[in-house]
């Protein structure tokens, strides 16, 4: 084999999330009462949108967990040497925005090297000037004179691609929607358009739009410049942001993945069987809750690194150090935040304990696991999806602040924290290095707004109390001035 | 009420007992002392007596719960258990890695701390309060609309952006305040204005949603029909009803975090160079000084129950229909 397939933890613990969502729609889909709240969801704007965003990023942080070490060539034919450096498939698709290092910083579409350099022209003697990048623009003679048109080129090539390419997805879901609804193609496209289909695919599609005129210019553009510049030593730094994206991705659900059965198995246990079972879990979460979270988090991974430094012989590569080191932080994160949904799941299990249906399922002897299982968890599912989805985007926050405390992600591992600490030192340089900043600021922020905006919709579509109080907190739709109901 | 209180700090006793078992393992139990020894004095070539010394400079050259050596009293007292964790109750912390004393330090350390969160926590309420107020009056229009999306858009903004942000326009850009830095007495207002007007940014959008919430559940309900059907005009009916009662749970909610404005911001304070506590704890955090970390655990702990037990009290002081028996 070329490559020696590397599993890591985190990466485990993806497939089996996958593995599990994908179960979970299927059987949604079978059921027409769990669907019907998906599809509130399927018809929100604001939760398509973040929806398709969402889609997007997963789709690069599930490339990127797909690891290997590459073979080396220097190996025996026999026994073959591979790299201690782990790959992911991710690194292969943007190859060479991987490979192409400059030696320092270098600013967005820069052609020259951010810091002055010793020169020596051919037949001169030595000068101190900017020299050229080993990458970015270096296949333009006269980077002065050729740059704009170089880059229009570019620009036009990577708007009509994207556009091709837009189309064709467009085209694909009109022929999709007009399959199952019997429709020709030009009915659909229209129908899309119109805003007459239940879900808005017209809005979905204009995002769609978007995303694909940015991922096709960035293609283009970094085909011979950096497109965010580089960073201290020379990496590119669109390909940092890109590579922060799956420990986002991973800190966001393997924490509430780790705590989930924890909060729900414990909440349920206290709100059911109550007396001692309830005093002693109360105990035990109001005692976690008790201890401020940045600081028990703090505490945690700071024994952990030195448990990691003590033991070095546990880890063939760098990258799997790294990545135990991820999972015990969500898996501390998850501590830390499982408190309050087990306290939600409690309050909820008192009050349904008292419901008839239940207790006329106790006095027909229905053994409490089965109790549990069969009338109890479903009726608390909607709690637990509600924080799971809320949990997320503050998560993702939390990671970037834990890892400038430094007690986030390994040093080594890439991710939007550690992107913003090594910028941040370099804030008071003349002239200014903003660009590390704004790629992780704006990757950050899209992730975490099309986050908050599915969270949103989720929740108004899900939540019972909501529905019947009509405090929905996002519409898309005003209603018209001067109404006085207040919300809906 | 006093009956009330008082089993409340009864019940205290045990979760402070719990917190304390629970940093006591986490330090001591997940690494021994001498692994903490040989990370401090680096990891490699450590001889046995350099660890010793480490260790008995810092008084982790004890038993961890039980001493055998002595009798008596001593069997227990004599102990790492005894010396580092039981000690805090009394508030001694011991001392930090540098020598210094943690409980003067701490003392020290809480003015700057208060000096930025008092201001972000009053003026922050009554801004949040006020615009979650307009946004609520507009309910239905498109000022309502893009006050929640502004909203949503602020809260999915990370804090250290709006710090890195703030101090780049006012302090780089405009000259207006010190980058960085602390100075007591009258000269604490200049450095102090733009950590806590940055601090009041960061959490508005949140904060200001929530509260919004809190408004529009109570204008639906029935007696502010009542009043609008009196012929109230829609401000004295948003002022004299629905204000007053919403403040209940925003209260309520903002008590809970008052005893935390003693701990500070960490990320805020260790950004403007402000030496709080929340400074203390990231520079203990990355010397890895293990001693005032568990100290700050315990102060929180103890915080986080005050907050509790001042959230009760409140409830009944803004709600007459709540009685504690």
């Amino acid at each position: 084999m070329p490559f020696l397939p590397v599993v890591l933890f985190t990466d485990w613990l993806i497939g089996a999330l996958l593995a599990a969502v994908a179960v979970l729609v299927w059987y949604v889909r079978g059921h027409e009462h769990l669907a019907a709240p998906w599809q509130r969801v399927a018809r929100s704007k604001s939760g398509m949108v973040g929806l398709t965003v969402l889609a997007v990023y997963v789709v690069v942080g599930v490339l990127d967990s797909l690891h290997f070490r590459p073979r080396l060539e220097a190996g025996e034919p026999g026994r073959p040497v591979y790299a201690v450096e782990v790959l992911s498939l991710f690194d292969v698709i943007v190859g060479p925005l991987r490979a192409r290092a400059e030696k320092t910083y270098s600013a967005p579409f820069a052609t020259h090297l951010y810091a002055k350099e010793a020169l020596e022209p051919a037949g001169g003697r030595q000068v101190r000037d900017y020299p050229r990048l080993k990458y970015g623009g270096a296949h333009l003679a006269d980077p002065e004179a050729e740059f704009a048109g170089d880059v229009a080129k570019r620009v036009v090539a990577g708007v009509a691609a994207g556009a091709l390419g837009w189309l064709v997805l467009a085209a694909l879901l009109c022929a999709l929607l007009a399959r199952r609804h019997g429709a020709d193609l030009d009915r659909a496209w229209r129908a899309v358009w119109r805003g007459e289909t239940d879900v808005p695919w017209a809005v979905v599609l204009i995002v769609v739009l978007v995303l694909a005129q940015l991922a096709a210019l960035a293609t283009a553009l970094s085909g011979g410049y950096h497109v965010f510049g580089t960073d201290k030593v020379g990496q590119d730094v669109l390909y940092l942001a890109l590579k922060s994206v799956r420990t986002g991705l991973v800190i966001g659900t393997l924490t509430t993945l780790v705590m989930l059965p924890f909060a729900i198995a414990l909440g349920i246990a206290a709100g059911y069987f109550g007396g001692w079972a309830d005093d002693l879990i109360q105990y035990v979460y109001t005692t976690l809750n008790s201890i401020p979270g940045v600081l028990l988090i703090a505490a945690a991974v700071l024994m952990m690194q030195v448990y990691i430094d003590t033991r070095p012989e546990l880890f063939a590569t760098s990258a799997q150090r790294a990545d135990l080191r991820l999972l015990f932080l969500c898996v501390i994160l998850g501590v830390t935040s499982w408190t309050s949904l087990c306290r939600l799941l409690r309050g909820e299990t008192l009050k349904l304990k008292e419901l008839e249906y239940i207790q006329a399922a106790q006095a027909f002897g229905v053994p409490h696991p089965r109790v549990i299982s069969r009338h109890i968890l479903p009726n608390v599912m909607h709690i637990v999806l509600i924080s799971v989805v809320m949990e997320f985007s503050g998560l993702v926050l939390a990671e970037a602040v834990l890892s400038y405390v430094g007690v986030g992600v390994d040093p080594s591992m890439i991710s939007f924290g550690t992107m913003i600490n090594n910028a941040r030192l370099e804030m008071a340089r003349e002239p200014m290095v903003w660009w590390s900043l704004t790629a992780a600021f704006i990757f950050m922020f899209v992730l975490v707004l099309a986050a908050n905006l599915f969270a949103d919709a989720v929740r108004d579509a899900f939540d019972p109390r909501l529905a019947s109080l009509g405090a929905a907190p996002l519409r898309l739709k005003p209603l018209p001035a001067g109404r006085v109901q207040g919300a809906r | 009420m006093i009956a009330y209180i008082l089993r409340r700090i009864a019940y205290a006793i045990p979760i402070l007992i719990g917190v304390n078992v629970v940093t006591f393992l986490l330090f001591f139990t997940v690494n021994t002392p001498d692994d903490v020894a040989r990370m401090h004095l680096g990891l490699k070539r450590v001889t046995p007596e350099a660890i010793a010394k480490w260790k008995a400079e810092r008084g982790y050259d004890k038993p961890l719960f039980f001493n055998t050596k002595l009798s008596g009293g001593g069997q227990l007292t004599d102990t790492i258990f005894y010396e580092k964790s039981v000690r805090m109750f009394a508030l001694d912390f011991g001392a930090a890695d540098d020598g210094r004393d943690i409980a003067r330090e701490i003392g020290a350390r809480m003015w700057p701390s208060l000096a930025v969160a008092v201001p972000v926590f009053a003026v922050g309420l009554l801004a949040y309060i006020a615009f979650a107020l307009v946004v609520a009056f507009f309910r239905a229009t498109y000022i309502d609309f893009w006050g929640v999306v502004m909203c949503v858009a602020m809260m999915s903004i990370s804090a250290m952006f709006y710090i890195i942000g703030g101090q780049y326009l006012v302090s780089k850009l405009w000259h207006l305040t010190p980058i960085s830095g602390f100075a007591g007495g009258a000269d604490a207002f200049k450095f102090v204005v733009l950590p806590a007007a940055i601090g009041i940014v960061g959490s508005f959008g949140a904060s200001t949603r929530l509260y919004r919430t809190f408004f529009l559940e109570e204008i639906n309900k029935d007696y502010v029909r009542t009043a609008r059907a009196k012929g109230l005009s829609e401000v004295t009916v948003l002022f004299k009803h629905v204000l007053k009662n919403a403040l209940i749970p925003i209260l309520t909610g903002a008590v809970v975090a008052i005893p935390f404005l003693f701990m500070g911001s960490l990320i805020t304070e260790s950004f403007f160079g402000i030496p709080g506590l929340g400074s203390y704890t990231i520079d203990a955090i990355n010397s890895q000084d293990f001693g005032v970390v568990r100290s700050m655990v315990f102060i929180g702990a103890v915080l986080y129950i005050v907050g509790l037990v001042l959230t009760d009290i409140s409830y009944t002081l803004v709600d007459p229909r709540i009685r504690f028996e």
